[in-house]
């Protein structure tokens, strides 16, 4: 044990012919960034060319971009440290990444639908268009922002990772990526990640293949691997284990995976993937052929066990799967799966950063600070603005301790689930009152983030003698309150306001033959 | 009724109930006491975790199955 342990440690110097692979890999996408410009060259200075690539992605280029674009970097260090460090309870983002599929089948060509034909970008957009607020949409995109940011300083933990396994130290190499990748989208707009995307996915299937065929060989089969887990969880602090057996464990579970299926498409990131799509219909066939990232992920959580079967003992339990690798792996290869991870850093921050900055321009700028403003200025101001959230969520990672951008993260799940109700429930009806939507944001708001900072930031808390997904509950809230001032407005004969969608415009079916002209009088209708 | 929702019903109707096995999912995944047993093993896999891989692909294919049930006319 104390051999391997020593393997290890020497192992985190320096590997010159990992990192030469690296380096080349980075190379590799740096040049596909910027060439991507001239990819189904366009005018970038339009928000809709440079913040959705044009709406031109077919299913191929969106399967790439949405699966890049979600199962990211960090993802892949934190779900088998998790799977690591506590067995069965780690493994929740396999149903969760399978569950939310059929809700992306139902709801996000309908989304897509009536963006495309009333001209939206963003989520809060359609919020804007549906509900005729002003306040309801500046709340959807700063919640939308805020949850964003340390999503984005969580993905340069991920390169931060592999850097530090590969020997590499201080923070100027990450500084260096940032400034790259920033370049890069800073001119492309989402046409980089979405071709950087495709060497990404590329790479994270080859490593992730060869990891689960070969690493097995090596300790004995699956059976070793889970016996080797099973023996060594329970003695682990807190105490972990192969299968939920508890009620409250397996609540915790089932819960941590619908309230995470409910929320993961409400992030910008995952919608702006969706709105660049160029039809519903490729929406609907992207939510089919999507889980079998979900079924890599799976794999990829194995490898925690993997690391416990391989006897890897690492400090922290993010160096799990790197230290795992680097044991078994030639160099080389360790500088392609290394490469893979960091690459798979790169495409979600791009994607995340560009969904804040049309976040930033439609629903904060341009709604409130300069109304007169152009395409061109549109433009300018989102590449400006992706530029901000990077350089503010790398200042995040440097100054702060890892642990604030961990919680931070944490919230923004809590919190982005609560624009739930003005979006996907407006998909369907314009029943709720705006006011009700925005109280029950509030107060799912803060109810969600007292009960996640007064239990250390954990991800479940106690309700109801059980434990459920902080998320969740704060959400069954924020509805609840919703519906209940609803029915009171109605009641005090509250009238909507003018609701600028058309029911047509919600019809997947029609791809786009309702389309507006993009410059037209808002259409008044008697609520 | 409009030219759309006409439509709509034509390539909804008999179809619509096809949107219910998208439910399945759900069911199979978010109650634990069906599938938080060992076994019986699969390939050295406890029950618990072969179950939730088997779901990835019933799930697609659910999916797909409903895909090419609902979709429009051409």
């Amino acid at each position: 044990m104390t051999l391997l342990a020593a393997q290890i440690k020497e192992a985190h110097e320096t590997d010159t012919t990992a990192l030469v692979v690296f380096i080349l890999l980075f190379l590799l996408v740096t040049a596909i960034g910027f060439v991507a410009v001239r990819w189904r060259a366009a005018k970038l200075t339009n928000l809709d060319e440079w913040g959705l690539g044009g709406r031109k992605f077919g299913t191929v280029v969106t399967w790439f971009l949405l699966g890049g674009d979600l199962y990211t970097a960090y993802t892949f260090v934190a779900v088998p440290a998790l799977v690591f460090g506590a067995g069965a309870a780690g493994f929740f983002a396999l149903p969760y990444t399978i569950i939310v599929y059929p809700l992306v089948f139902l709801w996000m060509p309908r989304l897509w639908s009536v963006c495309r034909a009333n001209g939206y970008v963003t989520p809060a957009d359609f919020v804007r268009g549906r509900y005729g607020s002003r306040t309801l949409p500046l709340l959807v995109a700063l919640t939308g922002i805020l949850a964003t940011m340390p999503y984005i300083a969580l993905q340069l933990v991920g390169i931060q990772v592999v850097l530090g396994a590969l020997g590499v130290k201080g923070d100027w190499p990450l500084v260096i990526a940032f400034v790259i990748l920033a370049a890069y989208t800073y001119q492309s707009g989402l046409r980089a990640p979405a071709l950087i995307a495709v060497v990404k996915d590329a790479l994270i299937y080859l490593t992730v293949i060869v990891a689960v065929v070969y690493i097995p060989s090596k300790v004995g089969g699956f059976d070793n691997i889970f016996s080797a887990a099973g023996q060594a969880l329970p003695k682990k602090t807190p105490p972990g284990s192969l299968i939920p057996g508890t009620a409250d464990a397996q609540v915790a579970y089932a819960t941590l995976a619908l309230g995470s299926a409910l929320a993961l498409f409400l992030y910008p990131h995952a919608l702006t993937g969706v709105l660049s799509a160029k039809s519903a219909q490729v929406v609907r066939r992207n939510a089919a052929i999507l889980p079998a990232y979900s079924f890599v992920l799976g794999l990829i959580a194995l490898l925690g066990y993997m690391a416990i079967a391989r006897g890897i003992t690492p400090t922290n339990p993010n160096f799990a799967v790197p230290d795992l690798f680097l044991n078994v792996f030639p160099s080389w290869f360790v500088g392609v799966a290394f490469g893979a991870i960091a690459i798979g850093a790169l495409v979600p921050a791009a994607v995340m950063s560009i969904a804040s900055a049309n976040l930033f321009t439609r629903n904060v700028w341009k709604e409130y600070l300069h109304r007169e403003a152009t395409p061109e200025e549109e433009a300018k101001v989102a590449k400006i603005t992706s530029l901000v959230v990077k350089v503010g969520a790398l200042l995040i990672i440097i100054l702060a301790p890892v642990k604030y951008a961990i919680d931070f993260q944490l919230l923004g799940g809590v919190w982005i689930i609560q624009t739930l109700p003005a979006i996907i429930v407006g998909l369907y009806s314009r029943w709720f009152h705006r006011w009700a939507l925005i109280a029950g944001w509030a107060v799912g708001m803060a109810f969600g983030t007292i009960m996640a900072a007064s239990n250390s930031f954990k991800p479940v808390t106690s309700v109801l003698g059980t434990t459920v997904y902080t998320a969740l509950s704060a959400f069954v809230l924020n509805l609840v309150v919703a519906v209940g001032l609803t029915l009171l407005l109605r009641a005090f004969g509250s009238r909507d306001v003018r609701d600028e969608t058309r029911p047509q415009d919600f019809d997947e079916l029609a791809e786009g033959r309702f389309q507006r002209q993009p410059e037209r009088e808002p259409e008044l209708r008697p609520a | 009724m409009s030219a759309t929702s006409e439509r709509r019903a034509r390539a909804h109707g008999g179809a619509r109930w096809w949107y219910a096995l998208l439910a399945l999912p759900f069911i199979g995944l978010l109650w634990l006491p069906l599938y938080a047993k060992k076994g019986p093993e699969l390939f050295g896999f406890p029950f618990f975790y072969w179950y939730q891989f088997a779901w990835v692909i019933v799930a697609a294919a659910l999916t797909i199955a409903v895909y090419r049930a609902t979709r429009a006319e051409r």
